[in-house]
């Protein structure tokens, strides 16, 4: 079989057969100022040697060492298994399957995902899966307007201790969709959203609330959910789902709960990988089904009366609703749904309570060590999870520096988001963290603090 | 306009006077035909108000959507509730129980809207 399905032969039948003379000709409807010829930054094309020869270049400048980097990818222990069955050729070499039907392994394995996504999530129903957290909260954010009938604005409240990538994802694809996103403050004492602001914003149209937020502080999600219900906002949960595990799920926040649950699946059994493929998760109440976006698949009978899996509720999806779809852009990371479908398959309910007991305590240990270091403060006082904000006496452009030659990343650096945020850097420690690890993060970080003038 | 009269769109929508000030809307014959069984029909928000033309209520079918289109201007002040537990009553009887929503209108702009004999000869262009 040919790699190129279309041989010049081919393609010259179908043009005769359409009358047209070239392939350009096709375009000619596309204004020729809207038509680029060459792009910017694209080197020719290689042959594999050439290309061998620069990958594993690049690949030597890869560096291996301590990484206390989260800010919403996690690193956490991925049994082997997860890996070794993800990448069979059942599931590595299918892309979506366009005949869905007929893949009824790959559909009973995401029904398996959506089932027990909706249970970690305490919700009715969850999609196939989306293309990653960022994006996921932009849909819901339409979503929330597409389900909200009480209210005529479009105003989403984005409390700024929400993940600033986020925001800027959700700020791309839904403000020239006319989506207004309102800025709303943490206190500086506890990082927590301000609660007074909130009331001038009643109009609003939903609240976004991310739990644990991006300086990994725990929100008072009960009472920010009761507020917004009681000025019928919709509420759209932002969570880790590793902490769902240990935390009071969103679909149990405040006396009804939030209404969408979207967020990052990495942290469940997809390796940090240099920042992607990733995937997002959508989770909501059965209510707001068809204003949910993505693919949903659902368990039926057939003819003869054997269960079987189906794509479902497909009147929403942009085959049958074109432009009106619920959404344009979003596509099922199926095999990053494989992996986590046998990652949580493989720890269970109580695997990954204590996945996050072990990630909690691992935090608290390292706390415990850095915040007696001379000039070291860590900043918020609230409970916490997977994150820390440590402000430090020198520049933490140089600490940074210093210790990432010596080995250690010692954390994000939030000044770059977060300009009054001087010299403080966001720590992440998860499960897979030794006493060992924290031990040479403090003493590397002490001899930063002596060597940085 | 009196309440006997039933008038239709180009779209297969049709409406009647139902009261002062108010009209009766739904899909027509032909319209349920087409789209199939119906499984969901997603409502306008209780006085949400419309243009005449204005996609205002979605059929669900099991194998297409499609939108339904104001046939005037005005207020959405009832939606037939008991098309949320069985939609497909839009089928059975799309010009009886099967009806949508009523419109509140002042000044109800009827201009394009055909009557029966007009409606059936558009069916039958449409049929060749």
């Amino acid at each position: 079989m040919s790699f190129i399905p279309h041989t010049k032969e081919d393609i010259a039948t179908m043009l005769a057969e359409i009358g047209i003379s070239d392939i350009e000709a096709l375009y000619d409807e596309i204004p020729d100022e809207f038509k680029i010829g060459t792009l910017e930054g694209i080197p020719s094309a290689a042959n594999e040697m050439e290309v061998v020869r620069e990958i594993t270049a690049l690949a030597a400048k890869d560096k291996f060492g301590l990484n206390f980097i989260g800010a919403g990818a996690y690193e956490h222990f991925i049994p082997s298994v997860v890996w070794e069955l993800t990448t069979r050729g059942e599931f590595y070499t299918a892309y979506t399957p366009y005949q869905a039907e007929a893949s009824q392994g790959t559909l009973q394995l995401i029904y398996e995902y959506q089932s027990m996504m909706s249970n970690l999530m305490a919700h009715d129903i969850s999609n196939a899966s989306l293309y990653d957290g960022a994006s996921a909260l932009a849909e819901a954010i339409l979503m929330a307007i597409r389900v909200n009938r009480t209210k005529d604005s479009k105003k989403i409240i984005m409390p700024r201790n929400l993940h600033p990538s986020y925001k800027a994802v959700a700020e791309s694809i839904t403000t020239k969709q006319g989506v207004e996103l309102i800025d709303i403050e943490f206190n500086p004492a506890d990082g927590l959203i301000n609660t007074q602001d909130l009331d001038s914003h009643s109009d609003a149209t939903a609240l976004v609330i991310q739990n644990p937020n991006f300086f990994g502080s725990l929100e008072n999600v009960d009472g920010l959910t009761d507020w917004a219900h009681s000025q019928n906002i919709i509420v759209i949960a932002v969570v880790n789902p590793i902490a769902m595990a240990l935390l009071k799920p969103p679909g149990i926040w405040g006396e009804r709960g939030a209404d969408i649950a979207c967020g990052e699946g990495q942290p469940l059994g997809v390796p940090l990988s240099s920042g992607g493929p990733y995937y997002g998760f959508m989770t909501t109440r059965g209510e707001f089904s068809r204003q949910l976006p993505g693919r949903i698949v659902g368990k039926t009978l057939d003819s003869n009366g054997n269960e079987g899996f189906v794509l479902t509720l497909q009147a929403r999806e942009q085959h049958i609703r074109r432009s009106k779809a619920t959404s344009n852009i979003c596509t099922n990371q199926g095999l990053m749904v494989t992996a986590s479908t046998m990652y949580m398959s493989l720890y269970g309910e109580q695997g990954l309570v204590d996945v996050a007991k072990s990630c909690h305590s691992k935090l608290n240990e390292f706390i415990t060590a850095i915040k007696n270091l001379k000039g070291i403060e860590v900043l918020f006082d609230s409970e916490r999870f997977h994150e820390v904000a440590i402000c430090m006496p020198k520049s933490s452009k140089k600490i940074i520096e210093y210790m990432e030659s010596h080995g250690i990343s010692p954390g994000l650096d939030l000044s770059l988001y977060f300009p009054e945020l001087e010299n403080t850097v966001l720590a992440c420690v998860t499960e897979v963290k030794t006493t060992e690890d924290i031990q040479a993060y403090v003493s590397l970080l002490e001899e930063a603090l002596e060597v940085i003038e | 306009m009196s309440e006997e009269i039933i008038l239709y769109t180009k779209d297969h929508e049709w409406i009647k006077k139902k009261g002062d000030q108010s009209y009766m809307v739904g899909i027509t014959e032909h319209a349920q035909d087409a789209l199939g069984e119906l499984v969901f029909v997603d409502f306008p928000a209780i006085n949400a108000e419309f243009s005449k033309g204005d996609a205002f209520i979605v059929v669900e079918s099991v194998k297409a959507a499609s939108d339904v289109y104001s046939p005037i201007s005005g207020t959405v002040i009832e939606i037939n509730d008991a098309l949320n537990s069985n939609p497909s009553m839009v089928n059975s009887d799309p010009q009886g129980d099967g009806w949508l929503c009523i419109i509140q209108s002042e000044n109800a702009d009827m201009s394009g809207l055909m009557n029966e004999a007009e409606y059936k000869s558009l069916l039958e262009t449409l049929d060749h």
